[in-house]
């Protein structure tokens, strides 16, 4: 059994949470409302976020593009994701939306651009 | 001398929804100044996301929230010069510029709206022990650094003060190889937003000491290290409670500061509390004709009231150019906070002008778990609105309807109370 102290950030309450793990049993404690019970459960269970960073661009108007991964990507794998964005450079022009890698690091999500770049003479 | 309808003073969240607003209300001659390269201001930096859910119901990072702006203020063919300071307003509505191409001009403006943001209380303002070795950044200017420069400012970082900046920039060097030792925070609760300090140090094992401050910054050249000391309910240090943390890198997150130098100039009257002008039911400031809007007003906590505070005060904008610059003014009912509201915005109501329904935004002094929001006409209660949390991090609002002022009313007053 694992018991876990988390503060809920579905709304600016923050209600503070007691989830208790058992087997494939959660129990939620603390939370005022069922959103802070799916909280509660998904990040015992399978915790995902957005990772959000910057890419190095050549003959850009800007040095760097910022990048975010296009859907949330499990927490466990933050820093596989981060070493393929840093281990990228990209030429310009790059427009947001663009996609930059494909799978990152080994997730179904993309690396998608943030911002536009557009290409200027060096 | 040229004129121009409207001339707005930045171009970041707040200057371009307000002249999209003021385009969309006919207002065809409007002039943006920006000082930076691009349109969208600070967002430009702030490449974590998180904005925009209540706009567009959606969450974006900072450079998506501008672009979508900026193309839009594009698309509608409204004018702006990049690279642009502005360096002057006089009181009547004269606006002074500075660019390469032009050199120093002054225009006539029919109205102005003052958008030009905030900037962050630096290292000089904290009072900070120390010589001035290299290695102390603002949460911000390290932000810069990194996500527009490319530069990754140091390596061991202690952070003090637990503003939103600080904690975005405690996840966003970590992630870059950076050490994030700890964040000091000298009040005994975050300024910043929960999601950030779950998100952005729990999630790294990042300690968040409330409670605690700078004592002395170790080394001459470059920072050493730091010494943090646990303060008293005086906010003074605890002898005997130092601890020594080695690092190369501090970064202040110490609170942001409205930048109204410009204002001053142009004669604006400006709020003790907010540091930004003061301002009626439209937004306009002391100064007929100069209005006030985003984060050079008050600093939000969210973008998306930004905008939405901005859209109004291109609309009123609009309504004063169309009127010729006169606007019939009534009765000015003045509007408080008391007893834990720090602050409202606007400070004055005038019935006439006023719409239907007027947001009043504020902030209160301290957390307050399980009190309420009393609203007063005159000294009559007239509504009271049960909150569960409400904390200085976290902008409140309230929204008063015109319907429901009394004739005779000449001051409203909002209070936290049991």
């Amino acid at each position: 059994m694992e018991i876990r102290e988390l503060t809920c950030i579905r709304c600016p309450i923050g209600c503070q949470l007691t989830v208790t793990v058992d087997g494939d049993n959660v129990r939620v404690e603390g939370n005022n409302c069922p959103r802070g019970a799916e909280y509660g459960a998904k990040e015992v269970t399978n915790p995902t976020r957005t990772v959000t960073s910057s890419v190095r661009v050549e003959g850009g108007e800007l040095p760097l593009v910022s990048v975010k991964t296009a859907t949330d990507i499990p927490k466990d794998k933050i820093f596989a994701v981060m070493e393929e964005i840093r281990a990228l450079t990209v030429k310009a022009p790059v427009h947001t939306g663009d996609v930059l890698i494909r799978g990152v690091a080994g997730t179904d999500s993309d690396i998608v651009a943030t911002k536009t770049v557009l290409y200027t003479k060096p | 001398m040229d004129r121009h309808d409207l001339i707005i003073i930045g171009g970041g969240p707040a200057g371009l929804a307000a002249a999209l607003s003021a385009r969309e209300n006919g207002i065809e001659d409007i002039l943006i100044l920006e000082r930076d390269v691009r349109l969208g201001g600070i967002l430009n930096q702030c490449i974590h996301n998180g904005f925009g859910l209540h706009t567009f119901k959606e969450e974006l990072t900072g450079p998506e929230y501008a672009e979508r702006y900026a193309k839009r203020v594009i698309e509608a063919g409204i004018p702006y010069k990049l690279n642009t300071i502005c360096a002057d307003i006089s009181p009547d509505r004269e606006v002074t510029y500075v660019n390469a191409e032009e050199g120093c001009v002054t225009v006539k403006a029919g109205a102005v709206i003052l958008a030009m943001g905030c900037r962050e209380r630096p290292r000089g303002a904290l009072g900070l022990p120390g010589f001035r070795q290299a290695g102390v950044y603002t949460a911000g200017t390290a932000q810069r650094l990194m996500n527009i420069e490319g530069y990754l400012v140091g390596k061991e970082v202690v952070i003090l003060g637990s503003g939103d900046i600080g904690l975005i920039m405690a996840r966003r060097m970590t992630l870059e190889g950076a050490k994030v030792k700890v964040v000091a925070e000298l009040m005994p609760y975050s300024g910043g937003l929960k999601r950030n300090i779950v998100q952005c140090l729990d999630d790294f094992n990042i300690p968040l000491r409330l409670s605690h401050t700078v004592t002395r910054v170790h080394g001459k050249e470059r920072v050493e290290g730091v010494t943090i000391s646990e303060v008293g309910a005086d906010r003074r240090p605890i002898p005997g409670t130092e601890e020594f943390y080695s690092c190369d890198t501090l970064l202040l997150s110490c609170g942001l500061l409205p930048e109204n130098e410009l204002s001053k100039s142009a004669g604006v009257r400006l709020s003790r509390v907010t540091g930004g002008a003061e301002v009626n039911e439209s937004l306009e400031t002391s100064v007929p004709g100069v209005f006030s809007c985003g984060n050079v007003l008050h600093v939000h906590d969210l973008v998306d009231y930004v905008s939405e505070e901005a859209s109004r005060a291109g609309k009123n904008a609009a309504a004063f150019i169309k009127a010729g610059g006169m606007r019939e003014r009534g009765r000015v009912i003045t509007l408080k906070g008391e007893g834990g509201v720090r602050y409202t915005v606007p400070q004055t109501i005038d019935p006439k002008n006023m719409e239907d329904k007027l947001t009043v935004r504020f902030r209160v002094g301290d957390v307050y778990k399980g009190k309420s929001l009393a609203v007063y006409y005159n000294g009559v209660e007239v509504r009271r609105v049960r909150k569960r949390v409400m904390a200085p991090g976290e902008m409140e609002e309230l929204v008063i309807t015109r319907a429901s002022i009394p004739e005779d009313t000449d001051e409203i007053i909002i209070r936290v109370e049991d």
